[in-house]
């Protein structure tokens, strides 16, 4: 879109008087919508918008040999793909840098966090583990695609049956699904990406708002019990934060968190069931 | 003798389809197509300046259309990125949509079409083409029709209608024999046609006529669709 300096600076003053063009609160969120199992042929699968915003997610599972480090542990590959479908600026071609740092930003989060048991997907140790191929694919690009992507993965994960595995044979029955679910933990992680325009910090940019972005701070949370835990963190754009700023992030992550993780939750489990 | 289809449907039955525009808000035109379980999208950025510019024809508009799978549409994961067969498909996609098009005004320019399958259960590239015609229409791009698809089989002995997985994979008898085609709306030309397995001259013969048949009912759907976003 290439938004002119016109609007960036129409955006900066209308943010410091505590106002957004769509009418939201500097930290509000677009209304997020969940929808899940939407690719029959994936082991899971979801669908999340946020405002205009869409990302599909969807999960796929194989057996392969472990890293020589976690015998007993399987393991987990992401892919981001920012398709040109999703927007003019998309290009085909091998992943360029920022679809690169989405998809290893939500890789840390998720990984780091301790949601999925990778100790429960080993098969033999040594040998044989699963491994879980998230594969994450932009359809429509207004802003803020990684907090979706994370949202999206995790409501994929959290809708996934494991495959049958054939033993004797050693292959995966695709066409079998097991009743049985991917291990995972309640620690569900959630990332939330700050940015800096003037002197504001807003949340779920719009597109113009993204544009215009002159700091971003990615923050991947998860919570064990009582305890928000910080799992992954990344500082992207140009400018730069100060300490304090940082410090206000951080806690602004946090009390995000705790307010919407039971909100996502609930919306993931109402789909689920009535997908039944 | 194929007496009976696995999902019970009628020979020259289409699967429940269902059509949607303007699923992706940021593109010029949009929709969604769906045989059943085959779910496609497409989207249309254009027309727009070529680049780079050697590309550009100053006689009249390119066509540029890029069909791929997501990698978790199909029970075993396609590795992300295109294939063969996606360039193949790709391109028959074009050479099936350029007929309808009036682009020819508008030189130097692309018009680009872009279709991701999000669930496949055979005729994806069917699916991608209707979709694709609604989000050409749906974009405002000149069209003097438009353009419908249907994959036409025949199943050992029997021709029929928009075929699922199972039934192109089906080896009893004579087999399985897969015809994907294209009908343009108004002249009634054909603009895809490919074929996959053995077939008499004869048989062939039934199976174009049962596709121009599928592919008027899919044309009305199309229709309905697009007038419904007018009346919003």
């Amino acid at each position: 879109m290439e938004i002119s300096n016109l609007t960036k600076k129409r955006i900066k003053d209308y943010l410091e008087s505590g106002n957004r063009f769509d009418n939201r609160k500097l930290l509000d969120y677009r209304n997020i919508e969940i929808e899940t199992n939407v690719s029959k042929n994936a082991e899971g699968s979801a669908r999340v918008r946020l405002g205009n915003t869409e990302v599909v997610a969807g999960v796929k599972m194989d057996i392969s040999e472990p890293y020589t480090d976690h015998e007993d542990e399987g393991t987990m590959v992401t892919t981001v793909e920012l398709l040109p479908l999703s927007s003019e600026e998309f290009d085909y071609g091998p992943p360029r840098i920022n679809a690169i740092e989405m998809a290893r930003i939500v890789d840390r989060g998720i990984r780091e966090s301790g949601f999925i048991d990778f100790k429960k997907l080993c098969i033999k140790k040594g040998k044989q583990v699963w491994t879980i191929f998230i594969d994450i694919y932009s359809i429509n690009d207004d802003g803020n695609l990684l907090d979706a992507a994370c949202l999206a993965t995790v409501s994929a994960l959290l809708t996934a049956k494991m495959p049958k595995y054939d033993e004797k044979k050693e292959k995966v029955c695709y066409n079998e699904l097991t009743s049985k679910k991917i291990p995972l933990t309640k620690n569900v992680p959630l990332t939330f990406t700050f940015h800096k325009i003037g002197k504001s910090i807003i949340l779920d940019p719009s597109k113009e708002e993204e544009e215009s972005s002159e700091a971003r701070l990615s923050i991947a949370l998860s919570s064990n019990k009582k305890e928000v835990v910080i799992n992954a963190m990344q500082k992207g754009n140009e400018e730069v934060f100060s300490e304090a700023e940082i410090l206000k992030i951080i806690e602004l992550a946090e009390k995000k968190y705790k307010e919407v993780k039971e909100e996502i939750i609930n919306k993931i489990e109402k789909n689920l069931k009535e997908n039944k | 003798m194929y007496t009976k289809r696995p999902d019970g449907r009628k020979f020259d039955e289409i699967r429940e389809m269902k059509a949607k525009v303007g699923v992706v808000p940021r593109a010029n035109g949009s929709a969604l197509f769906a045989f059943g379980d085959t779910i496609a999208i497409a989207s249309v950025y254009g027309p727009r300046p070529l680049h780079p510019q050697h590309l550009q024809n100053p006689e009249k508009g390119v066509l540029r259309v890029n069909y791929d799978m997501l990698s978790f549409s199909v029970p075993e994961r396609k590795k992300p990125g295109p294939t063969r067969r996606s360039q193949e498909i790709s391109k028959v996609t074009e050479w099936a949509l350029l007929p309808a098009l009036q682009i020819k005004n508008f030189q130097n320019t692309v018009v680009d079409v872009h279709i991701a399958v999000l669930q496949a259960n055979a005729s994806t590239r069917c699916a991608g083409i209707n979709a694709a015609s609604l989000a050409l229409a749906h974009a405002g791009v000149p069209m003097t029709e438009l353009v419908s698809a249907v994959s036409i089989g025949k199943i050992d002995d029997k021709i029929v209608v928009d075929l699922i997985k199972e039934e192109e994979d089906h080896k009893e008898g004579e087999g399985s024999t897969d015809i994907p085609m294209a009908f343009l709306s108004e002249s009634g030309k054909i603009s895809l046609l490919q074929l996959d397995g053995k077939i008499s001259s004869k048989k062939l013969k039934e199976a174009i006529e049962a596709g121009k048949k599928a592919c008027k009912k899919i044309y009305e759907l199309q229709k309905k669709t697009l007038k419904e976003i007018r009346e919003e």
